[in-house]
């Protein structure tokens, strides 16, 4: 037996969340006295897949071609399949990225395994029982589910996992792996990436803002808070509803959930929705002039006031510490 | 176009989760069920899609019969006909077996799913579809454009998104962007009570995964208040106190 960790690229370039999942793998093999084999998929060169040996990976499978070098669900899912069945994987780790749920369930039919999407947690193996902490009710919650099958499939949530640099280098090997044509059918016609912005999934820092906000013509603060801080920024339902800022920017339980260390959320009044989406977040901040609303209850800093003076007079701030720093 | 869509009864987006049982059971008391928001998205693309005589829309349930006022919902919202099949939905591997059994003996050009149920959120039974049917699937999707033989999707990705065209069949999980959900109106309602609800029984598969306990998010202490002219303390506690900037 061993575990497999699908080390996920974006443009040739591993995430921190690829790091986490394979430091997080490690300890999984640990768990299991056994060995960690990372398979990449697509154009990544031999120095970055060997530094997956610094989190852990003792192996690396490297599978490249043209026809894989954008991300094909079916085939990708074919060829990460082989590789557990060549490798004897009775545990294959993914990060809970998009294309990650895209993968864990096609891979659970393929290897018969059952699937833990969005764990949090490393598992639990006792006297045959394998269980695992997951997210449930859109972050209102947290399910401890066991996976019955001989075989299984975790999917971690990014920013949940703490990354260990244990020092080593990963041996790289090419794998060739066998693909049918009907698993190339989803043809990409194109791929569109902001890259002056940092996307909300991955981002540490959030900076959210409401309604209280008044309108899209005063997201320049927000912009510029966020910017200032290395964050990405989010809104709530009802802004993104009206039209002020893109859905993929709607934080909650019918947007994205993010688990970021810091989130700080402005003119946002804080509905059970939202604080579903963000009740995994480590720190959060809340600006409200109302200091009656729900949010500060969860919040761990507060500050009661009207966003348009403290929003400026945050960003003075940080400009201060940054330049003090 | 034939197109189904596989929906879910979930507890309302409003409700407060609790357990009982020692955090073994939720806690359905009091508990208002609802269509599964992104399944309403789905639902509403579909009937777009197929709107003036251009195909039909079934929808798919896995539950028991109190899942009934939630598939005579997306029925006055628009759907052409039904199928609950009567069983518990165990676990997704068991919920995308019988609808894949369903889709084997009566074919369709399109099978959506929502992006994920907002109770337990694994968005795997479009996956899960594709694989058990060998179709292509993509699991969440923002935008979707049909024509004759293929459709055009968009899917989100970290920092960006993809543009892909997919021939039919195919399975989807749509998410916000796609449409804005349809609100059924009194036509709806009314014709809802008469259009055709199937009850079929499961074929027998085994389940791979249980859910065992629950626990709720930690509480966090008191909130700490700055004065709202100190913003300079707030970044500090943030350095020192907090570690996170």
């Amino acid at each position: 037996m061993s575990v497999l960790i699908y080390a996920e690229n974006a443009s040739g370039k591993f995430k921190k969340s690829i790091f986490e999942a394979v430091t997080y793998a490690r300890a999984i093999a640990d768990q299991n006295n056994t060995n960690l084999v990372a398979i990449s998929i697509g154009d990544v060169d031999a120095a970055e897949l060997s530094a997956l040996g610094k989190y852990g990976a003792e192996k690396v499978l490297n599978v490249s071609s043209d026809k894989l070098k954008n991300f094909v669900n079916q085939a990708y899912a074919s060829i990460i399949a082989e590789a557990a069945k060549k490798q004897g994987s009775d545990i294959v780790v993914l990060s809970n990225t998009f294309s990650g749920r895209g993968l864990a369930p096609r891979l659970g039919v393929k290897l018969q395994a059952g699937v833990a999407d969005g764990a949090v947690a490393l598992p639990e193996q006792n006297g045959g029982k394998f269980t695992i902490k997951k997210t449930a009710f859109s972050g209102k919650a947290f399910a401890i589910v066991e996976l019955t099958s001989a075989n299984k499939v975790i999917a971690l949530v990014p920013n949940s996992y703490k990354v260990v640099e244990t020092g080593g280098t990963a041996q790289v090997e090419d794998f060739a792996a066998e693909t049918k044509d009907s698993d190339f059918k989803a043809m990409i016609k194109e791929i569109v990436r902001s890259t002056d912005k940092i996307s909300l999934p991955d981002a540490e820092i959030v900076v959210s803002a409401g309604r209280g906000l008044k309108g899209p013509e005063n997201w320049g603060m927000v912009e510029e808070l966020a910017e200032l801080l290395g964050a990405a920024t989010a809104c709530s339902k009802p802004v993104s509803d009206a039209g002020w800022r893109p859905h993929s920017e709607h934080v909650g339980q019918t947007g994205i959930a993010v688990s970021p260390n810091l989130y700080i959320a402005i003119g946002i009044s804080g509905a059970i929705q939202h604080l579903a989406g963000i009740s995994s977040s480590k720190v959060i901040v809340v600006i409200n002039k109302d200091p009656e609303a729900p949010f500060f209850k969860v919040a761990d800093y507060g500050i009661v006031g009207d966003a348009f003076e403290v929003v400026p007079q945050l960003i003075a701030a940080v400009k201060e510490y940054k330049a003090s720093a | 176009m034939k197109i189904l869509v596989c929906v879910s009864n979930v507890p309302d987006t409003t409700t407060k989760i609790t357990f009982t049982d020692n955090n073994t059971q939720f806690n359905t008391n009091g508990v208002q069920f609802i269509l599964n928001p992104y399944d309403e998205i789905a639902l509403s693309r579909a009937i777009e899609l197929t709107d003036g005589g251009k195909g039909s829309v079934t929808v798919i349930n896995v539950g028991e019969v109190n899942t009934e006022a939630t598939i005579r919902k997306a029925l006055a919202i628009g759907a052409t006909d039904a199928v609950r099949i009567n069983a518990k939905p165990h676990d997704a591997w068991y919920v995308a077996y019988q609808i894949a059994e369903y889709v084997k003996a009566n074919s369709f050009d399109l099978i959506l799913t929502g992006r994920e149920s907002i109770d337990y959120n694994g968005s795997k039974v479009a996956g899960m579809l594709g694989e058990l049917l060998d179709l292509p699937s993509v699991s969440i999707i923002k935008k979707l454009d049909a024509s004759d033989k293929e459709a055009t999707v968009e899917r989100e990705i970290e920092g960006g998104k993809e543009i892909l065209t997919i021939p039919y069949p195919f399975v989807a999980g749509t998410a916000e962007g796609v449409a804005e959900p349809k609100i059924p109106n009194m036509r709806g309602i009314m014709s809802a009570r008469t259009k055709p609800l199937a009850v079929i029984e499961p074929v027998d598969v085994k389940t791979n995964s249980e859910v065992l306990s629950y626990e709720t998010p930690t509480p966090r202490g008191q909130v700490k208040l700055v004065p709202a002219d100190e913003t300079a303390k707030l970044v500090e506690l943030l350095h020192t106190e907090a570690r996170v900037i």
